[in-house]
Protein backbone atom coordinates (compact mmCIF):
# COMPACT_ATOMS: atom_id res chain seq x y z
CA UNK A 1 0.00 0.00 0.00
CA UNK A 2 1.35 3.03 -0.64
CA UNK A 3 1.70 6.61 1.60
CA UNK A 4 -0.72 8.03 0.02
CA UNK A 5 -3.25 5.23 0.23
CA UNK A 6 -2.34 5.17 4.15
CA UNK A 7 -2.59 8.18 5.24
CA UNK A 8 -4.60 10.41 2.30
CA UNK A 9 -5.79 12.85 5.01
CA UNK A 10 -2.89 13.54 6.80
CA UNK A 11 -0.72 14.19 3.60
CA UNK A 12 -4.20 16.16 2.04
CA UNK A 13 -3.85 18.03 5.06
CA UNK A 14 -0.51 19.55 4.56
CA UNK A 15 -0.87 19.88 0.92
CA UNK A 16 -3.29 22.56 1.68
CA UNK A 17 -1.13 24.37 4.11
CA UNK A 18 1.62 25.53 1.56
CA UNK A 19 1.06 27.72 -2.09
CA UNK A 20 4.08 25.39 -3.30
CA UNK A 21 3.65 21.39 -2.84
CA UNK A 22 7.46 21.37 -2.52
CA UNK A 23 7.24 22.38 1.01
CA UNK A 24 4.83 20.01 2.28
CA UNK A 25 8.06 17.59 1.70
CA UNK A 26 9.51 17.84 5.36
CA UNK A 27 5.94 17.04 7.04
CA UNK A 28 5.64 14.48 4.21
CA UNK A 29 9.23 12.70 5.06
CA UNK A 30 8.04 12.57 9.24
CA UNK A 31 4.81 10.74 8.12
CA UNK A 32 6.86 8.22 6.20
CA UNK A 33 9.07 7.52 8.98
CA UNK A 34 6.02 7.27 11.12
CA UNK A 35 4.45 4.31 9.25
CA UNK A 36 7.63 2.93 8.06
CA UNK A 37 9.75 3.29 11.15
CA UNK A 38 12.53 5.36 9.05
CA UNK A 39 12.50 6.77 5.50
CA UNK A 40 12.79 3.98 2.66
CA UNK A 41 13.76 4.55 -0.48
CA UNK A 42 10.52 4.01 -2.33
CA UNK A 43 8.76 6.55 0.04
CA UNK A 44 11.35 9.13 -1.08
CA UNK A 45 10.38 8.38 -4.78
CA UNK A 46 6.20 8.34 -3.82
CA UNK A 47 7.03 12.03 -1.86
CA UNK A 48 9.07 13.45 -5.09
CA UNK A 49 6.01 12.64 -7.07
CA UNK A 50 3.24 13.74 -4.55
CA UNK A 51 5.27 16.99 -4.32
CA UNK A 52 6.23 17.12 -7.83
CA UNK A 53 10.04 17.08 -7.57
CA UNK A 54 13.28 14.94 -8.17
CA UNK A 55 13.69 12.51 -5.81
CA UNK A 56 17.30 14.00 -5.52
CA UNK A 57 15.99 16.67 -3.94
CA UNK A 58 14.00 14.83 -1.65
CA UNK A 59 16.98 12.56 -0.88
CA UNK A 60 19.28 15.72 -0.25
CA UNK A 61 16.83 16.57 2.61
CA UNK A 62 16.61 13.42 4.67
CA UNK A 63 20.73 13.69 4.50
CA UNK A 64 20.19 17.36 5.74
CA UNK A 65 17.85 17.13 8.82
CA UNK A 66 19.30 14.85 11.30
CA UNK A 67 15.70 13.70 12.19
CA UNK A 68 15.19 11.78 9.30
CA UNK A 69 16.60 8.07 9.61
CA UNK A 70 18.10 6.28 6.76
CA UNK A 71 17.36 2.99 8.61
CA UNK A 72 15.80 1.72 11.24
CA UNK A 73 16.17 2.84 15.32
CA UNK A 74 15.07 1.59 18.27
CA UNK A 75 11.87 1.37 18.55
CA UNK A 76 12.61 3.34 21.53
CA UNK A 77 14.77 6.52 20.55
CA UNK A 78 16.62 7.81 23.42
CA UNK A 79 18.55 11.03 23.05
CA UNK A 80 20.73 12.45 26.14
CA UNK A 81 21.40 16.19 25.73
CA UNK A 82 25.45 16.13 26.10
CA UNK A 83 25.62 20.05 25.19
CA UNK A 84 27.81 22.40 27.07
CA UNK A 85 24.74 24.06 29.20
CA UNK A 86 23.42 20.09 30.29
CA UNK A 87 26.93 18.95 30.22
CA UNK A 88 28.00 21.20 33.41
CA UNK A 89 25.04 19.66 35.16
CA UNK A 90 26.77 16.27 34.59
CA UNK A 91 25.13 15.05 31.53
CA UNK A 92 27.78 13.09 29.39
CA UNK A 93 28.71 11.13 33.38
CA UNK A 94 24.73 10.49 33.00
CA UNK A 95 24.98 9.63 29.48
CA UNK A 96 27.64 7.17 30.10
CA UNK A 97 25.89 5.39 33.39
CA UNK A 98 22.10 4.93 30.31
CA UNK A 99 24.75 3.74 28.07
CA UNK A 100 26.51 1.00 30.55
CA UNK A 101 22.78 0.29 32.24
CA UNK A 102 22.07 -0.62 28.32
CA UNK A 103 25.54 -2.07 27.50
CA UNK A 104 25.54 -0.60 24.54
CA UNK A 105 27.71 2.42 23.20
CA UNK A 106 26.10 6.16 22.00
CA UNK A 107 24.21 5.34 18.66
CA UNK A 108 23.99 2.05 18.94
CA UNK A 109 21.01 -0.18 19.75
CA UNK A 110 19.73 -3.17 22.05
CA UNK A 111 20.17 -6.62 20.64
CA UNK A 112 16.02 -7.16 21.20
CA UNK A 113 15.94 -3.69 19.07
CA UNK A 114 13.74 -2.10 21.37
CA UNK A 115 16.97 0.87 22.78
CA UNK A 116 18.56 3.05 20.77
CA UNK A 117 20.91 5.42 22.52
CA UNK A 118 22.12 9.10 20.95
CA UNK A 119 23.78 12.03 22.60
CA UNK A 120 22.82 15.14 21.08
CA UNK A 121 23.18 19.03 20.62
CA UNK A 122 21.21 21.09 22.84
CA UNK A 123 17.31 20.21 22.70
CA UNK A 124 15.92 23.69 24.43
CA UNK A 125 15.83 22.17 28.36
CA UNK A 126 19.01 23.10 29.80
CA UNK A 127 17.36 24.43 33.22
CA UNK A 128 15.57 20.59 34.17
CA UNK A 129 19.48 18.61 33.03
CA UNK A 130 20.23 15.94 32.88
CA UNK A 131 17.48 15.80 29.93
CA UNK A 132 16.56 13.33 27.22
CA UNK A 133 13.67 12.94 25.10
CA UNK A 134 12.06 9.25 24.39
CA UNK A 135 10.58 9.39 20.67
CA UNK A 136 10.88 13.38 20.86
CA UNK A 137 9.14 13.03 24.28
CA UNK A 138 10.66 15.02 27.20
CA UNK A 139 12.15 13.70 30.35
CA UNK A 140 13.62 15.84 32.30
CA UNK A 141 15.74 15.64 35.75
CA UNK A 142 16.31 12.94 35.40
CA UNK A 143 19.05 10.51 37.57
CA UNK A 144 19.20 6.49 36.85
CA UNK A 145 16.95 5.82 39.06
CA UNK A 146 13.96 7.80 37.52
CA UNK A 147 15.58 6.52 34.44
CA UNK A 148 15.15 3.18 35.41
CA UNK A 149 11.73 3.57 36.11
CA UNK A 150 11.14 4.78 32.40
CA UNK A 151 13.20 1.61 31.07
CA UNK A 152 10.89 -0.55 32.94
CA UNK A 153 7.44 1.87 31.67
CA UNK A 154 8.62 1.15 28.54
CA UNK A 155 9.13 -2.61 28.74
CA UNK A 156 5.69 -2.71 29.48
CA UNK A 157 4.32 -0.94 27.78
CA UNK A 158 6.21 -2.88 24.49
CA UNK A 159 5.26 -6.06 26.27
CA UNK A 160 1.29 -5.34 26.35
CA UNK A 161 1.71 -4.14 22.96
CA UNK A 162 2.82 -7.67 21.54
CA UNK A 163 0.14 -9.97 19.79
CA UNK A 164 -0.98 -12.69 22.67
CA UNK A 165 1.14 -16.20 21.28
CA UNK A 166 0.14 -19.35 21.63
CA UNK A 167 2.75 -21.68 21.69
CA UNK B 1 7.46 43.06 39.24
CA UNK B 2 4.18 42.05 37.04
CA UNK B 3 5.53 40.11 33.66
CA UNK B 4 4.81 40.97 30.39
CA UNK B 5 6.07 37.93 28.41
CA UNK B 6 5.73 34.74 30.91
CA UNK B 7 2.24 36.00 32.40
CA UNK B 8 1.15 32.41 33.55
CA UNK B 9 3.41 33.20 36.65
CA UNK B 10 1.18 35.71 37.55
CA UNK B 11 -1.89 34.20 35.82
CA UNK B 12 -1.33 30.54 36.11
CA UNK B 13 -4.38 29.14 33.38
CA UNK B 14 -3.26 32.07 30.68
CA UNK B 15 -2.68 29.22 27.98
CA UNK B 16 -6.46 29.27 28.21
CA UNK B 17 -8.56 30.70 25.75
CA UNK B 18 -11.24 31.86 28.18
CA UNK B 19 -8.49 32.69 30.88
CA UNK B 20 -6.23 34.57 27.94
CA UNK B 21 -9.54 36.79 26.91
CA UNK B 22 -10.61 37.36 30.56
CA UNK B 23 -7.14 38.95 30.86
CA UNK B 24 -6.58 41.18 27.68
CA UNK B 25 -6.10 38.71 25.62
CA UNK B 26 -6.92 39.28 21.46
CA UNK B 27 -7.18 42.83 22.58
CA UNK B 28 -4.37 44.01 21.05
CA UNK B 29 -5.70 42.57 17.71
CA UNK B 30 -9.24 44.00 18.27
CA UNK B 31 -7.95 47.20 18.42
CA UNK B 32 -5.79 47.15 15.87
CA UNK B 33 -8.23 45.90 13.20
CA UNK B 34 -10.99 48.37 14.69
CA UNK B 35 -8.40 51.31 15.66
CA UNK B 36 -5.69 51.49 13.47
CA UNK B 37 -4.99 51.42 9.61
CA UNK B 38 -1.89 48.92 8.94
CA UNK B 39 0.72 51.52 8.86
CA UNK B 40 -0.30 52.69 12.18
CA UNK B 41 0.57 49.46 13.71
CA UNK B 42 4.08 49.58 12.06
CA UNK B 43 4.14 52.77 13.58
CA UNK B 44 3.38 51.96 16.39
CA UNK B 45 5.60 49.04 17.20
CA UNK B 46 8.37 50.95 15.27
CA UNK B 47 7.93 54.13 17.99
CA UNK B 48 7.53 50.90 21.00
CA UNK B 49 11.13 50.42 20.15
CA UNK B 50 10.54 47.03 20.57
CA UNK B 51 14.06 44.95 19.04
CA UNK B 52 14.02 41.32 17.90
CA UNK B 53 14.86 38.80 20.87
CA UNK B 54 16.37 36.25 18.37
CA UNK B 55 19.97 37.51 18.88
CA UNK B 56 20.68 40.09 16.32
CA UNK B 57 18.38 42.68 18.28
CA UNK B 58 17.13 44.56 15.13
CA UNK B 59 13.97 46.88 15.29
CA UNK B 60 10.73 44.62 14.95
CA UNK B 61 8.63 47.93 13.19
CA UNK B 62 12.01 49.45 11.30
CA UNK B 63 11.96 45.57 9.84
CA UNK B 64 8.42 45.52 9.10
CA UNK B 65 8.71 49.44 7.29
CA UNK B 66 10.77 47.44 4.81
CA UNK B 67 8.01 45.35 3.60
CA UNK B 68 6.34 46.83 -0.18
CA UNK B 69 3.07 47.83 0.08
CA UNK B 70 2.07 46.95 -3.23
CA UNK B 71 3.20 42.68 -3.85
CA UNK B 72 1.02 40.27 -2.87
CA UNK B 73 1.09 37.53 -1.35
CA UNK B 74 3.04 38.46 1.76
CA UNK B 75 3.82 36.24 4.33
CA UNK B 76 4.79 36.25 8.47
CA UNK B 77 7.51 33.41 9.24
CA UNK B 78 7.67 33.04 13.33
CA UNK B 79 11.26 31.80 14.21
CA UNK B 80 10.54 28.61 17.02
CA UNK B 81 13.81 26.91 15.81
CA UNK B 82 15.08 28.01 19.34
CA UNK B 83 18.47 25.79 19.00
CA UNK B 84 20.72 27.74 20.22
CA UNK B 85 22.43 26.13 23.01
CA UNK B 86 21.80 27.37 26.50
CA UNK B 87 18.01 28.74 24.88
CA UNK B 88 14.86 27.31 26.46
CA UNK B 89 12.23 30.73 26.66
CA UNK B 90 10.66 30.02 23.24
CA UNK B 91 9.28 26.85 24.78
CA UNK B 92 8.22 28.01 27.69
CA UNK B 93 6.35 30.87 25.86
CA UNK B 94 5.11 28.49 23.64
CA UNK B 95 3.60 26.40 26.15
CA UNK B 96 2.30 28.40 28.75
CA UNK B 97 1.21 31.49 26.90
CA UNK B 98 0.43 30.42 23.39
CA UNK B 99 -2.19 32.76 22.29
CA UNK B 100 -0.26 35.87 23.26
CA UNK B 101 2.36 34.64 20.21
CA UNK B 102 -0.81 33.82 18.11
CA UNK B 103 -1.74 37.03 18.66
CA UNK B 104 1.34 38.83 18.02
CA UNK B 105 2.25 37.18 15.11
CA UNK B 106 -1.80 38.26 13.67
CA UNK B 107 -0.89 41.96 14.48
CA UNK B 108 2.00 41.85 12.74
CA UNK B 109 0.53 39.81 9.54
CA UNK B 110 -2.31 42.40 9.78
CA UNK B 111 0.34 45.35 9.60
CA UNK B 112 2.17 43.74 6.63
CA UNK B 113 -1.46 42.92 4.95
CA UNK B 114 0.14 39.10 5.16
CA UNK B 115 -2.48 36.50 4.42
CA UNK B 116 -0.49 33.62 6.27
CA UNK B 117 1.66 33.25 8.96
CA UNK B 118 3.76 30.15 9.25
CA UNK B 119 5.69 29.38 12.65
CA UNK B 120 8.74 27.19 12.09
CA UNK B 121 9.06 25.27 15.03
CA UNK B 122 11.93 23.01 15.52
CA UNK B 123 11.37 19.11 15.50
CA UNK B 124 12.21 18.04 18.83
CA UNK B 125 9.48 20.31 20.46
CA UNK B 126 7.09 17.65 19.25
CA UNK B 127 4.21 18.15 21.61
CA UNK B 128 4.93 21.38 21.39
CA UNK B 129 3.69 21.82 17.95
CA UNK B 130 0.59 20.08 18.12
CA UNK B 131 -0.07 22.12 21.67
CA UNK B 132 0.15 25.09 18.92
CA UNK B 133 -2.14 23.27 16.83
CA UNK B 134 -4.83 23.05 19.15
CA UNK B 135 -4.67 26.20 20.13
CA UNK B 136 -4.45 27.81 16.48
CA UNK B 137 -7.73 25.74 16.17
CA UNK B 138 -8.91 27.52 19.06
CA UNK B 139 -8.28 30.93 18.14
CA UNK B 140 -9.70 29.53 14.67
CA UNK B 141 -12.99 28.91 16.11
CA UNK B 142 -13.23 32.52 17.84
CA UNK B 143 -12.83 33.95 14.69
CA UNK B 144 -9.58 35.54 15.06
CA UNK B 145 -7.92 33.26 12.30
CA UNK B 146 -9.36 32.60 8.87
CA UNK B 147 -11.61 34.73 6.49
CA UNK B 148 -12.94 37.87 7.46
CA UNK B 149 -10.86 38.26 10.76
CA UNK B 150 -13.54 40.52 13.25
CA UNK B 151 -15.19 41.59 10.19
CA UNK B 152 -12.54 43.55 9.09
CA UNK B 153 -12.21 41.63 5.31
CA UNK B 154 -8.74 40.58 6.17
CA UNK B 155 -8.29 36.57 6.18
CA UNK B 156 -5.55 34.97 7.14
CA UNK B 157 -4.64 31.70 7.86
CA UNK B 158 -1.75 30.12 10.83
CA UNK B 159 -0.38 27.24 10.29
CA UNK B 160 3.18 25.45 12.07
CA UNK B 161 5.79 23.93 10.59
CA UNK B 162 8.10 21.81 12.18
CA UNK B 163 12.00 21.46 11.16
CA UNK B 164 13.60 18.57 11.48
CA UNK B 165 17.03 19.43 13.59
CA UNK B 166 18.40 21.87 11.98
CA UNK B 167 20.42 24.65 14.23
CA UNK B 168 20.79 26.73 11.17
CA UNK B 169 16.99 26.76 10.17
CA UNK B 170 16.83 29.34 13.07
CA UNK B 171 18.84 31.58 10.42
CA UNK B 172 15.99 33.46 8.74
CA UNK B 173 17.03 33.04 5.06
CA UNK B 174 17.68 29.06 5.76
CA UNK B 175 14.58 29.04 7.65
CA UNK B 176 12.60 30.37 4.57
CA UNK B 177 14.63 27.59 2.30
CA UNK B 178 13.66 24.90 4.96
CA UNK B 179 10.05 26.21 4.17
CA UNK B 180 10.15 25.97 0.85
CA UNK B 181 10.65 22.83 0.60
CA UNK B 182 14.85 22.48 0.93
CA UNK B 183 17.90 22.11 2.79
CA UNK B 184 18.10 24.68 5.24
CA UNK B 185 21.07 26.66 3.42
CA UNK B 186 21.22 30.45 4.00
CA UNK B 187 20.80 32.53 1.05
CA UNK B 188 22.82 35.53 0.25
CA UNK B 189 21.54 38.99 0.74
CA UNK B 190 20.35 41.51 -0.89
CA UNK B 191 17.61 40.81 -1.24
CA UNK B 192 16.08 40.66 2.09
CA UNK B 193 13.10 38.94 3.06
CA UNK B 194 11.30 41.78 3.56
CA UNK B 195 11.18 42.06 0.07
CA UNK B 196 12.01 38.48 -1.53
CA UNK B 197 11.44 36.31 1.40
CA UNK B 198 8.84 33.21 1.50
CA UNK B 199 8.40 31.65 -2.63
CA UNK B 200 10.44 35.12 -3.07
CA UNK B 201 7.08 37.44 -2.03
CA UNK B 202 7.89 39.96 0.64
CA UNK B 203 8.31 38.03 4.41
CA UNK B 204 8.70 39.12 8.06
CA UNK B 205 10.74 36.61 10.04
CA UNK B 206 10.39 37.16 14.23
CA UNK B 207 11.46 35.47 16.80
CA UNK B 208 8.80 34.00 19.37
CA UNK B 209 9.71 36.38 21.61
CA UNK B 210 9.50 39.43 19.71
CA UNK B 211 6.34 39.03 18.74
CA UNK B 212 4.67 37.64 21.54
CA UNK B 213 5.40 41.66 23.28
CA UNK B 214 3.37 42.89 20.26
CA UNK B 215 0.14 42.42 22.00
CA UNK B 216 0.90 44.76 25.01
CA UNK B 217 2.30 47.43 22.52
CA UNK B 218 -1.18 47.74 20.93
CA UNK B 219 -3.09 47.82 24.37
CA UNK B 220 -0.75 50.21 25.96
CA UNK B 221 0.80 52.12 23.81
CA UNK B 222 4.40 52.47 22.63
CA UNK B 223 4.91 55.43 25.34
CA UNK B 224 3.99 52.94 27.95
CA UNK B 225 5.73 50.71 26.85
CA UNK B 226 9.15 52.38 26.66
CA UNK B 227 8.55 53.21 30.28
CA UNK B 228 9.74 49.64 30.82
CA UNK B 229 13.62 49.55 30.31
CA UNK B 230 15.87 52.11 29.28
CA UNK B 231 16.53 53.94 26.27
CA UNK B 232 17.32 52.03 23.04
CA UNK B 233 16.62 48.94 24.99
CA UNK B 234 12.92 49.15 25.97
CA UNK B 235 10.97 46.81 27.80
CA UNK B 236 11.53 43.33 29.21
CA UNK B 237 13.88 40.63 28.29
CA UNK B 238 13.87 37.03 28.91
CA UNK B 239 17.12 35.38 30.44
CA UNK B 240 17.34 31.77 30.50
CA UNK B 241 19.83 31.17 32.79
CA UNK B 242 21.45 27.49 32.80
CA UNK B 243 25.14 25.71 33.64
CA UNK B 244 26.49 25.99 36.95
CA UNK B 245 23.56 27.96 38.89
CA UNK B 246 21.92 26.67 41.70
CA UNK B 247 18.29 27.87 40.05
CA UNK B 248 18.23 27.58 36.60
CA UNK B 249 15.46 29.02 34.30
CA UNK B 250 13.90 31.70 32.93
CA UNK B 251 13.87 35.28 34.25
CA UNK B 252 11.79 38.14 32.82
CA UNK B 253 13.60 41.35 34.18
CA UNK B 254 13.53 44.78 32.47
CA UNK B 255 16.58 46.04 30.57
CA UNK B 256 18.80 48.24 32.05
CA UNK B 257 18.58 49.64 35.65
CA UNK B 258 19.17 46.77 38.55
CA UNK B 259 19.05 44.20 35.74
CA UNK B 260 22.81 43.34 35.98
CA UNK B 261 24.21 39.59 35.96
CA UNK B 262 24.76 39.72 39.47
CA UNK B 263 21.70 40.04 39.92
CA UNK B 264 20.40 37.51 37.88
CA UNK B 265 22.62 34.84 38.66
CA UNK B 266 23.19 35.34 42.42
CA UNK B 267 19.50 37.02 43.72
CA UNK B 268 17.40 35.01 40.81
CA UNK B 269 19.36 32.60 40.13
CA UNK B 270 20.76 31.24 43.98
CA UNK B 271 24.16 31.62 43.24
CA UNK B 272 26.90 28.39 42.26
CA UNK B 273 26.11 25.36 43.63
CA UNK B 274 28.72 23.69 46.34
CA UNK B 275 30.24 27.59 46.78
CA UNK B 276 32.27 27.86 44.19
CA UNK B 277 33.37 30.71 42.65
CA UNK B 278 31.82 32.32 39.33
CA UNK B 279 34.30 32.51 36.47
CA UNK B 280 32.99 33.15 33.35
CA UNK B 281 30.17 33.93 31.92
CA UNK B 282 28.18 33.27 28.18
CA UNK B 283 25.78 35.97 27.35
CA UNK B 284 24.36 34.33 24.21
CA UNK B 285 24.64 30.45 24.32
CA UNK B 286 27.55 29.49 22.36
CA UNK B 287 27.32 32.25 19.99
CA UNK B 288 29.07 34.99 21.78
CA UNK B 289 32.24 35.90 22.90
CA UNK B 290 32.98 34.63 26.69
CA UNK B 291 32.58 37.60 29.42
CA UNK B 292 35.31 36.96 32.74
CA UNK B 293 32.89 37.21 35.59
CA UNK B 294 34.64 40.48 36.78
CA UNK B 295 33.10 42.75 38.78
CA UNK B 296 32.67 45.43 36.25
CA UNK B 297 30.98 42.91 34.20
CA UNK B 298 28.68 41.62 37.03
CA UNK B 299 27.30 45.15 37.85
CA UNK B 300 26.94 46.33 34.53
CA UNK B 301 23.50 46.73 33.47
CA UNK B 302 22.21 44.46 30.81
CA UNK B 303 20.67 46.52 27.31
CA UNK B 304 21.55 46.06 24.34
CA UNK B 305 25.32 46.97 23.29
CA UNK B 306 26.33 47.44 27.26
CA UNK B 307 29.31 44.75 26.24
CA UNK B 308 30.26 45.98 23.36
CA UNK B 309 33.66 46.92 25.14
CA UNK B 310 34.18 43.12 25.46
CA UNK B 311 33.23 42.62 21.72
CA UNK B 312 30.10 40.31 22.66
CA UNK B 313 26.48 41.22 23.47
CA UNK B 314 23.33 39.47 24.97
CA UNK B 315 21.97 38.27 21.71
CA UNK B 316 19.23 35.96 22.85
CA UNK B 317 20.15 36.15 26.26
CA UNK B 318 20.83 32.90 26.82
CA UNK B 319 22.89 32.98 29.75
CA UNK B 320 25.28 29.94 30.81
CA UNK B 321 27.42 30.20 33.87
CA UNK B 322 30.60 29.03 34.05
CA UNK B 323 32.47 28.06 37.80
CA UNK B 324 35.99 28.21 38.50
CA UNK B 325 36.09 24.77 38.10
CA UNK B 326 35.05 24.46 34.58
CA UNK B 327 38.24 24.38 32.27
CA UNK B 328 37.62 26.86 29.47
CA UNK B 329 39.16 24.99 26.84
CA UNK B 330 36.89 21.88 27.14
CA UNK B 331 33.98 24.43 27.18
CA UNK B 332 35.42 26.11 23.62
CA UNK B 333 36.01 22.22 22.64
CA UNK B 334 32.19 21.41 23.25
CA UNK B 335 30.74 24.77 21.32
CA UNK B 336 33.27 24.57 18.39
CA UNK B 337 31.76 20.26 18.09
CA UNK B 338 28.20 22.01 18.26
CA UNK B 339 29.33 24.40 15.20
CA UNK B 340 30.80 21.95 13.24
CA UNK B 341 27.98 19.76 13.60
CA UNK B 342 25.46 22.29 12.62
CA UNK B 343 27.21 24.01 9.84
CA UNK B 344 25.10 23.48 6.92
CA UNK B 345 28.00 22.67 4.49
CA UNK B 346 27.40 25.48 2.10
CA UNK B 347 30.13 27.53 2.44
CA UNK B 348 33.92 26.83 2.57
CA UNK B 349 35.04 29.08 5.49
CA UNK B 350 32.46 27.62 7.83
CA UNK B 351 32.51 24.15 6.71
CA UNK B 352 36.36 23.68 6.72
CA UNK B 353 37.03 26.00 9.55
CA UNK B 354 34.73 24.71 11.81
CA UNK B 355 36.09 21.19 11.16
CA UNK B 356 39.55 22.24 11.29
CA UNK B 357 38.70 23.36 14.76
CA UNK B 358 37.32 20.29 15.82
CA UNK B 359 39.92 18.41 15.10
CA UNK B 360 42.49 21.14 16.69
CA UNK B 361 40.52 21.15 19.92
CA UNK B 362 40.16 17.05 19.54
CA UNK B 363 44.20 16.53 19.10
CA UNK B 364 44.13 18.71 22.28
CA UNK B 365 42.26 16.98 24.22
CA UNK B 366 44.40 13.73 23.30
CA UNK B 367 47.14 15.36 24.80
CA UNK B 368 49.27 15.67 21.40
CA UNK B 369 49.13 19.43 21.10
CA UNK B 370 52.36 21.27 21.64
CA UNK B 371 52.15 25.63 21.80
CA UNK B 372 51.79 26.35 18.71
CA UNK B 373 48.38 24.47 18.28
CA UNK B 374 46.76 27.55 20.37
CA UNK B 375 48.02 30.18 17.69
CA UNK B 376 46.44 27.58 15.20
CA UNK B 377 43.01 27.59 16.57
CA UNK B 378 43.31 31.70 16.66
CA UNK B 379 44.60 31.93 13.32
CA UNK B 380 42.13 29.20 11.65
CA UNK B 381 38.93 31.19 13.48
CA UNK B 382 40.62 34.19 12.49
CA UNK B 383 41.02 33.58 8.66
CA UNK B 384 36.62 32.73 8.88
CA UNK B 385 35.70 35.70 10.55
CA UNK B 386 34.26 38.21 7.78
CA UNK B 387 33.87 36.04 5.16
CA UNK B 388 31.16 33.30 5.53
CA UNK B 389 27.39 33.69 3.97
CA UNK B 390 25.23 33.70 7.52
CA UNK B 391 25.93 34.58 11.01
CA UNK B 392 26.51 30.75 12.17
CA UNK B 393 30.51 30.67 10.65
CA UNK B 394 30.85 33.97 12.23
CA UNK B 395 29.55 33.22 16.26
CA UNK B 396 31.87 29.87 15.62
CA UNK B 397 34.73 32.35 15.97
CA UNK B 398 33.56 33.67 19.29
CA UNK B 399 34.22 30.46 21.27
CA UNK B 400 37.57 30.04 19.79
CA UNK B 401 38.89 33.60 19.71
CA UNK B 402 37.34 35.10 22.88
CA UNK B 403 38.34 31.99 24.83
CA UNK B 404 42.28 31.75 23.99
CA UNK B 405 42.04 35.92 24.77
CA UNK B 406 40.72 35.56 28.12
CA UNK B 407 41.61 32.10 29.59
CA UNK B 408 44.79 31.62 27.79
CA UNK B 409 46.01 29.58 31.05
CA UNK B 410 43.30 26.87 30.38
CA UNK B 411 44.82 26.37 26.94
CA UNK B 412 48.58 26.34 27.97
CA UNK B 413 47.49 24.17 30.31
CA UNK B 414 46.31 21.73 27.81
CA UNK B 415 48.80 21.49 25.87
CA UNK B 416 50.70 17.77 25.89
CA UNK B 417 48.68 17.56 29.23
CA UNK B 418 45.91 14.87 27.98
CA UNK B 419 42.58 15.23 28.45
CA UNK B 420 39.98 18.26 28.12
CA UNK B 421 37.43 17.97 30.96
CA UNK B 422 34.31 19.28 32.74
CA UNK B 423 36.25 18.98 36.10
Amino acid sequence: MSLLERRKEDIERHLAKYPQKQSAVMPLLYIAQEEYGYITEEAMEEIASIVDTDVTQVRGIVGFYTMYYSQEKGKYLIQICTDLPCALRGAEAFSAKVCEALGIQPGETTDDGLFTVENVMCIGACDRAPVIQVNFKFYENMDMDSFNDLIEALRREHDAMQPYSHE
Amino acid sequence: MTHILLRELDIPDIGKMEVYLANGGYDGLKKALSDHQPDDVINIVRESGLRGRGGAGFPAGVKWSFVPKDVFPKYVCVNADESEPGTFKDRQLMENNPHQLIEGALICAYAIQASAVYIYIRGEYWDIADHLDRKIAEARKKGFIGKNILKSGWDCEVYTHRGAGAYICGEETALLESLEGKRGQPRLRPPFPASEGLYAKPTVINNVETLSNVPYILVNGADAYREIGEGDSPGTKIFCLSGCVNKPGNYELPFGGETTFRKLIFEMGGGIPDGKQIKAILPAGASAAILPATDEVLDTPIVYGAFRAWGTDIGSASVIVLDEMVDIAWAAKKMINFFSHESCGQCTPCREGTYWLSRLYKRMDSGQADAGDIQTMDAVAAQMEGKCICALGEFAVNPVRATIKHFPEDYERAVGNGRLSRR
